[in-house]
């Protein structure tokens, strides 16, 4: 896979410091990400891959240094102006609303996209009905186009955890990102799952949208990639094509070990927070 | 709102609408007409409540002042300045909500109980003004002669007309709510009680959603006390103290607060046993509401709703939003 000629940067980070108290998450973390790749952000547990996601979407606020997305400065902004800007993100550990269906997690993700209010709702007035059909029919085709559509009736805590992970997605892009964040999405899926994982990654760049990927699976990452960061102590170890990460001796020795491509036993996914 | 919904309301309906003639069978119950009036009146208050507290997750303990700002709107603005009693209602409504909206953008922006603290603070001032302001309020022993209510050339007469009267307002309100739960609007509702930090980054601004609820419970709160002020005539200052907002909460509480129904179920079963059963324990009132509170909380922490076998007072199971189909 060869990387798309370098454009605009939709997501510029720069010189960003996290500190959660005494622990410094996150340092001196200068980065930009072209507009249309697939980004994947790789490093040990704990290196601050999560940290760095939380920062983007507005889970946290970064101790210092800017975030901007399409040239908006964006860090410290609340997760919901985010989300309106056009991010969205997965969680690495699942986060649907359990208790509702599959097709309404999806249709909470029109959420930025439309606007009954709570007046609107209750008389049910002002193309309420209307809107609600519309969010309804949007929702089925993101379903559709991850694959879960016969799923749609289904209470969402009910799904094996691989379609959990795949609904998150569709419930992320039905915000209609333009960045879309996904965090280690190939936990828990198996092989095969892991395989289609990949390509409904690249079907949704293929829309456009350009995605930032944190995983542990690196037969994945090496495949779909366009771009690697690889974090490690939370500064930046290196970055570059899958290719020239491969042949990088810093990464190597920190991170990829002796195996060629395989996964060091010690980066089973820990706990995260 | 789903059939299931519209059913139990038909059932509800039918019920309320034979209730009066029921209980005119038999002497001894025969007043009971004028215990569902208030009955009635209370539901208002706690379908707000259960709102704010089934799916903000929070408390408000300021119910009793929100419902006495209607009351004391209602009979200032209609004895005072002769105003009409609609315009009054309204009046009372759009300053309890401004309020509510004071109170709560401050407190419901920081994460934790801080709404419980802040309107029980505020619970208290009103007390107070209502107390001390002699001259538009009455003081300690209130105000009387407010005037019935008006619509025109109508007037709510006599115990069956109020009665009447006060369960289609409530049967309106809870179709408001259930519109509200089963839309957008309702969806994020569900979503923060569910997954919060999901829920924003879906694009849900959280604390803006737990502000209008909580301003919503505190406009259908003023509604409750200017019908409330109308139906007494007179009104005073310890129907609205901290006391009664435990009350409201209590009522939710044993009804079931993820359920709208488990609301009125809850406050018709508890004005009952306020009004009429519990009477003989007079001054240990209190330990009696806080036995309850014990047992409702430590054995049943899902209301009497709970107890409903399948799940025809759950909230929508999530099965039937397809079948329902668009709109609805
Ligand atoms: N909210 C928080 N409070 C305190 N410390 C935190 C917080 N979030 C993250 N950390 C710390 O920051 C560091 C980076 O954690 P982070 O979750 O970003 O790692 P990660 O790269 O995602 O690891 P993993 O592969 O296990 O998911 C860890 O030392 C973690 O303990
Ligand atoms: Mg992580």
């Amino acid at each position: 896979m060869t990387g798309p000629a370098a454009t605009a940067p939709i997501l510029d980070i720069r010189d960003v410091l996290m500190r959660f108290g005494g622990v410094t998450a996150l340092q001196e973390i200068d980065y930009a990400v072209p507009g249309g790749v697939i980004q994947a952000i790789i490093g040990p547990n704990g290196a601050g891959k999560t940290t760095l996601f939380n920062c983007i979407s507005g889970r946290t606020a970064p101790t210092s240094g800017t975030i901007s997305f399409e040239g908006l400065e964006i860090q410290g902004l609340a997760p919901h102006r985010i989300a309106e800007l056009g991010i969205s993100r997965t969680f690495q550990h699942v986060a649907l609303f359990k208790r509702m269906s599959v097709l309404e997690n999806v249709m909470l993700g029109r959420h930025p996209r439309t606007r009954c209010g709570f007046l609107a709702a209750g008389f049910r007035v002002g193309g309420m009905r209307a809107e609600e059909r519309r969010i309804r029919e949007k929702a089925l085709d993101y379903l559709d186009f991850v694959g879960l559509a016969e799923t749609a009736g289904r209470e969402s805590g009910t799904l094996p955890v691989g379609k959990q992970k795949i609904l998150e997605i569709a419930r992320a892009l039905a915000t209609e990102p333009r960045l879309l964040l996904l965090d280690e999405p190939a936990g828990g899926l198996n092989m095969r799952e892991t395989e289609e994982l990949g390509e409904l990654v690249q079907e949704i760049r293929k829309l456009g949208i350009t995605v930032m990927l944190v995983e542990h699976d690196m037969n994945l990452i090496m495949d779909i990639s366009d771009r690697i960061l690889v974090l490690h102590y939370g500064k930046v170890l290196a970055s570059g094509t899958p290719a020239e990460i491969k042949e990088n001796s810093a990464v190597i020795e920190a991170y990829l070990g002796m195996d060629d491509g395989e996964r060091p036993a010690a980066q089973k996914p820990g706990p995260g927070y | 709102m789903g059939r299931k919904n519209w059913l139990i309301l038909l059932g509800a309906a039918i019920f309320i609408a034979a209730f009066p003639w029921l209980v005119a069978q038999f002497k001894a119950i025969s007043h009971y007409v004028d215990v569902m009036v208030f009955a009635g009146i209370f539901s208002l208050v706690c379908l707000g409540l259960s709102l704010l507290m089934g799916y903000a997750g929070q408390i408000s303990l300021a119910q009793a002042a929100f419902f006495g700002i209607g009351a004391y709107a209602s009979g200032i603005l209609t004895t005072k300045f002769g105003f009409n009693s609609l315009v009054a209602m309204a009046a009372g409504m759009t300053i309890s909500g401004a309020i509510a909206w004071l109170v709560g953008v401050p407190s419901l922006r920081l994460k934790g109980h801080y709404l419980a603290m802040a309107t029980m603070g505020f619970g208290v001032i009103v007390n107070i003004v209502l107390a001390e302001e002699v001259n538009w309020t009455g003081g300690p022993s209130g105000m009387a002669d407010i005037p019935p209510f008006r619509i025109g050339t109508f007037t709510i007469d006599g115990e069956i007309a109020w009665y009447y009267a006060v369960w289609a307002v409530v049967f309106c309100a809870l179709i408001f709510c259930f519109h509200i739960l089963h839309s957008r609007v309702g969806r994020a509702l569900r979503a923060i009680h569910e997954e919060e930090r999901a829920a924003e980054s879906m694009g849900v601004p959280t604390a803006r959603y737990k502000v209008r609820i909580f301003v919503l419970s505190a406009v259908f709160a003023a509604l409750a006390g200017s019908l409330y002020a109308h139906y007494v005539a007179c009104v005073n200052p310890s129907s609205f103290n901290l006391m009664w907002s435990i009350r409201f909460m209590l009522m939710v509480m044993v009804g079931g607060m993820h359920s709208l129904w488990g609301a009125i179920v809850g406050t018709v079963l508890m004005t009952f046993v306020g009004n009429e059963w519990l009477q003989v324990f007079a001054e240990l009132e209190i330990l009696v509401y806080g036995a309850i509170l014990l047992i409702v909380a430590l054995f049943l922490p899902g209301g009497i709703v709970s107890l409903v076998p399948g799940r025809i007072f759950r909230r929508k199971a999530p099965e039937a939003t397809l079948a329902e189909g668009a709109g609805s």
